[in-house]
Order: C-alpha cells, then sequence, then structure tokens
C-alpha cells in the first residue's frame, strides 16, 4: 500500500544514511575542532522573531497559530535562530561567539522544481569578530568544510553586499527605481539590469560601466579591472574585498577563492562581504554567507557578524560526482 | 574540462540561433542537415537541441551551461534561475492581447461582468499583466492553436505572441493591446557563469559582436 509523502520532503534509507552521517560527522569534526560549538534551536519559532531577520526573502513559508492563538512560523533558515539565541543569552558575554549547527530548515518550493521543502544545512557563526579578521576566519572553516567534504574542485565566490547599494546611492538612483534594479542584479538579469539603468536616467556610459561591474569575477587582477570602472562606492568596496583577499592571501588561503563583483545574495540581511560556494560538479549552488552585522543590531545587540550555511544534500551529491560515483 | 554545453532551440529561433552562433565561430552545418541527432560537438563546444521553453530547465539544472530562448519563455518561466547575459536582437515578436475584429466581447465583458475570460498558452504572464493593470481575470490555458478558442467562445480573448500577424487576421482576431516586446536572449547556468568565467565571457563577446 502506497502513503504518500508531500512533494519537497524525503525519506532517507541505510545506504544513503550512513553516507550523509559519514560526511555530517565529517563537517562537525572541523568545526568543533576550530572551536565552534554546536548548538540547536526548535524548529518552531514566533513568526515575530523570524521576520525580524527578514522581513521579505527568508520570511518563513509556513506559519501557523498554536492553541492560544500565537503566530507560529517553522524557521526558514538557522542564521536569525542564532542571532536570536545569542542575543538572548550572551548579551553580557565576551565576544567573540563561535556557534555551529546541522539542522533542517523550511521553505515553500515551486512545483516540480525538485526543490525541498524541508532541507538540513551545516554552518557555522561567527559573532563578534572585526570585519575583515571575522571574515577570513568563516572562510577558512569554510575551506577545511569543503576539503572535509572531500570536494576538492569546489570554489568559493567572494564579493560585497553594499557595492550597488552604495553605487546606485552615488547615481542618485532612489526609490522604486533603486528596488527594480536591485531586483534586476538579484536575479542577474543584464538585459533588465540595462534598461532599468536607462529609465532611471542615468547616461549611456555609467550604464555600461554597471553592467561591467557585474561581469567582474576572478582573481586579483579583478579589483584592478573594477578599478578602472571608477567612483567611489566601487572603491571603497574593492578596498573592502581587496583588504579581505590579501590576508587570505598572506595565510595561503586564497586559492579557491574566486573574487565577484557580481554577487548579491538574495537575503536582506547581509552587509559587506558575501560567500557563494559552487562546485563543477553540480549544476546548483553548494551554500553560502556574508557578513550580518545589521542582523544583530536588529535583535538588539551592536556586534559584528559573519558566517556560513552549506546545503547538505547538495554537498553529498557533489562528493558523490567527485569521487566518480554518480549517483544518478 | 569538459566541451561547453550549449542549449539550442528548435523551431521559430532554430534558424536565427544557428546564424548568430555561426557569427560566433561555432561551425553550426551538422544541424541544417536533416540529421536526427539531438546532441552535435563542433568547434569545440557540444550543441544540444531542444524545445525553447525546455532551454531554461536543461540551464537552470546545469545540464547546459548556457543556452538561447525567446524572452516570452523567461518570462513565462521567471522562477527558474538562470542568469539573462544578453539579448540577441532576433525572433522579434510581441505578446498581445488580441480579440475578434470589430467584436466587443471583450469591452463588454468588461463593463458587464467585470471579469475577462482569456485563454492562452503563457498563463503567468496573462496573469501578471491583468493583475498589474487592475482587471479580474479568467485564464483558460490551452496547448496549442489558441487564436481558435475565441472563435467557438472559449473566452473573450486571448494573450498570445504575434509575429507577422497574419495568424490573427486569418482567423479574424486583431491586436487590442500590447503586453510586451519580446526577442531571443543569451542565458547561463548560475554556477557555470562562475566557473566557466573566460569561456562564457568570451562567447557573450562574440554573440554581442554578432548581434549588433
Amino acid at each position: 500500500m502506497i502513503h504518500p509523502i508531500p512533494p519537497g520532503t524525503r525519506d532517507v534509507l541505510p545506504d544513503e544514511m550512513r553516507e550523509l552521517r559519514r560526511l555530517k560527522h565529517a563537517l562537525l569534526e572541523v568545526f568543533l575542532g576550530r572551536g565552534y560549538g554546536e548548538v540547536a534551536t526548535p524548529a518552531i519559532e514566533y513568526d515575530e522573531t523570524m521576520a525580524r531577520g527578514d522581513g521579505r526573502a527568508a520570511r518563513s513559508s509556513y506559519r501557523f497559530f498554536d492553541e492560544s492563538g500565537e503566530l507560529l512560523a517553522l524557521r526558514s533558515d538557522m542564521t536569525v535562530p542564532i542571532a536570536r539565541l545569542v542575543a538572548g543569552r550572551y548579551a553580557d558575554g565576551e565576544p567573540p561567539h563561535r556557534l555551529c549547527y546541522l539542522a533542517s530548515a523550511y521553505r515553500a518550493v515551486r512545483p516540480q522544481s525538485g526543490q525541498l521543502r524541508e532541507f538540513e544545512q551545516a554552518g557555522v557563526e561567527l559573532i563578534g569578530a572585526p570585519a575583515s579578521e571575522g571574515t577570513v576566519e568563516v572562510i577558512e572553516v569554510l575551506e577545511a568544510a569543503l576539503d572535509a567534504a572531500g570536494l576538492r574542485q569546489a570554489v568559493i565566490g567572494l564579493g560585497d553586499a553594499d557595492l550597488y547599494r552604495q553605487l546606485l546611492e552615488e547615481l542618485g538612483v532612489e526609490g522604486e527605481a533603486r528596488d527594480e534594479v536591485l531586483a534586476s542584479l538579484a536575479t542577474h538579469d543584464l538585459v533588465g539590469l540595462e534598461e532599468k539603468l536607462s529609465e532611471a536616467g542615468i547616461g549611456a556610459e555609467r550604464v555600461e560601466t554597471c553592467v561591467a561591474l557585474t561581469q567582474l569575477r576572478g582573481g586579483k587582477e579583478v579589483l584592478e579591472q573594477a578599478r578602472g570602472l571608477g567612483g567611489s562606492a566601487v572603491e571603497r568596496a574593492i578596498s573592502r574585498v581587496g583588504e579581505t583577499y590579501e590576508v587570505l592571501e598572506r595565510r595561503g588561503a586564497a586559492d579557491r577563492v574566486q573574487i565577484d563583483l557580481g554577487l548579491l545574495r538574495d537575503l536582506g540581511y547581509y552587509s559587506g562581504a558575501i560567500l557563494e560556494v559552487y562546485d563543477p560538479a553540480l549544476g546548483y549552488v553548494l551554500g553560502g554567507g556574508g557578513r550580518y552585522d545589521g542582523l544583530m543590531k536588529r535583535f538588539g545587540l551592536d556586534l559584528s557578524a559573519a558566517g556560513f550555511g552549506l546545503y547538505l544534500q547538495r554537498v553529498h551529491t557533489a562528493q558523490l560526482q567527485e569521487q566518480g560515483r554518480d549517483p544518478s | 574540462m569538459s566541451a561547453l554545453k550549449i542549449a539550442v532551440p528548435r523551431g521559430a529561433l532554430f534558424g536565427g540561433t544557428l546564424d548568430v552562433l555561426d557569427g560566433a565561430g561555432i561551425d553550426t552545418a551538422e544541424l541544417r542537415g536533416d540529421s536526427r541527432s539531438l546532441i552535435f560537438e563542433t568547434s569545440g563546444v557540444t550543441l544540444v537541441t531542444v524545445r525553447p521553453s525546455d532551454v531554461p530547465t536543461y540551464v537552470e539544472a546545469g545540464a547546459a551551461d548556457v543556452g538561447i530562448t525567446g524572452k516570452d519563455v523567461l518570462l513565462e518561466q521567471s522562477d527558474r534561475v538562470v542568469y539573462e547575459l544578453l539579448d540577441l536582437g532576433y525572433g522579434r515578436c510581441r505578446m498581445v492581447l488580441a480579440a475578434r475584429t470589430g467584436n466587443d466581447r471583450l469591452a463588454e465583458a468588461q463593463r458587464r461582468l467585470g471579469r475577462l475570460r482569456i485563454a492562452t498558452k503563457y498563463p503567468r504572464i496573462a496573469e501578471r499583466y491583468f493583475e498589474s493593470t487592475g482587471r479580474q481575470v479568467e485564464l483558460v490555458e490551452v496547448k496549442g492553436s489558441v487564436e481558435l478558442a475565441p472563435l467557438v467562445g472559449l473566452g473573450d480573448g486571448i494573450v498570445d505572441l504575434v509575429a507577422t500577424g497574419r495568424t490573427l487576421e486569418e482567423n479574424e482576431l486583431e491586436v487590442r493591446e500590447e503586453i510586451v516586446e519580446c526577442t531571443a536572449r543569451f542565458v547561463a547556468n548560475r554556477v557555470s557563469h562562475k566557473l566557466r568565467a573566460a569561456e562564457i565571457d568570451e562567447l557573450t563577446a562574440k554573440l554581442r559582436q554578432v548581434s549588433r
């Protein structure tokens, strides 16, 4: 007899479970070995808590009332619950706080897309370490995690979340026009971006500059190319990214890092450095992260913060493919 | 690394696509023949031929690194995550609202019922359009020959793609409103765009040159 489960959820059987368990152990060992304490938080939060993180993009897809009429939500990521936890419990503690997790989160899917409604993430949050230093530490933990997972070909994209906000401010693009431009950037619709920028009344040359900027990705040479495109917003972003990259270089940790000025994460709480993880074995992003100083402030704690989360299922798929044990 | 995979749309955009690929230095002679193959290795790349509406699916999943398809397809499947890199300019056509020539059933439905019944192959584009223009609408999704619908009373009008307008004319339909203009677009997989940056940038530059 067949008893169905909702689309976007799945059972895991012993063979796969054994491999997933091994992967989780390997990742956890990296996190613990670097001083990150593992935490668990409830899958159900107050909707208000999740909305405080990001009222728009990461808004919980599954919300419901409890018996006394409170609006509850299934968490849509782990960063917001951990920000909540740190603000509530470690407000008087000595930063930095190093925490890690292996946990499920929940998001709506589009039908027949193969996306998961319930997905496991493995990640770390470093709260209360200053900008460049903290970002570098998080990238190093991420690199160690990718090594532990056996993803030798994985690449980490390093970008800057404030670049386009500041650039648009400099160009005097505001309000609705600004939101439309940012939306084109987020989906990387370059044709739309060009249109929206032109409509916003920016000269053709500046439009071309903006579009060119989004295509800059690669090694250190990218920073020089960007400098050639000019402007103080670009200059500031370059110096932020450059500083982080140089520290990584000095520590011999820059090899898998690709500077990417076209990067724009869709979660609204990022500011400063943003990260994305790719592997040639998979067409989908393996995970991401970045700095989220503003998020801590929204929970009443004035601390800078950074972290990343990896999608366990995707890491597992990439792992199989890199090892030549393609399950498909 | 394996050869760059390019999704090529069969159908209305096929000829134009082969022309721009030729212009970009990719030999498409084999595709122009009557081969039944779906995959072609040529000039150091792999060309896979698929339905235009499948291009975003292949590219999103990374089964093709880059691809070419119509803006109408991208708009209808706007939830697919692909990077839109270039407007190639050919395959120009318009998404329109059309109704029977000289018949005011559309306006009458709007006035009397406050609600339109529209047949279309593009339900999401149509839905967004009517919502953004503040009209309530009942959409009827059909898979082919949408021009037929209003002639047999399935709907007050249609939302469809029009190139020359001849099909509309032959079916005694006329354009009432233009929704959006569509052309062929060059799209890329998100991960390929990062990890095969040099190859994709080079191809983009060549395609831009050709389509100018």
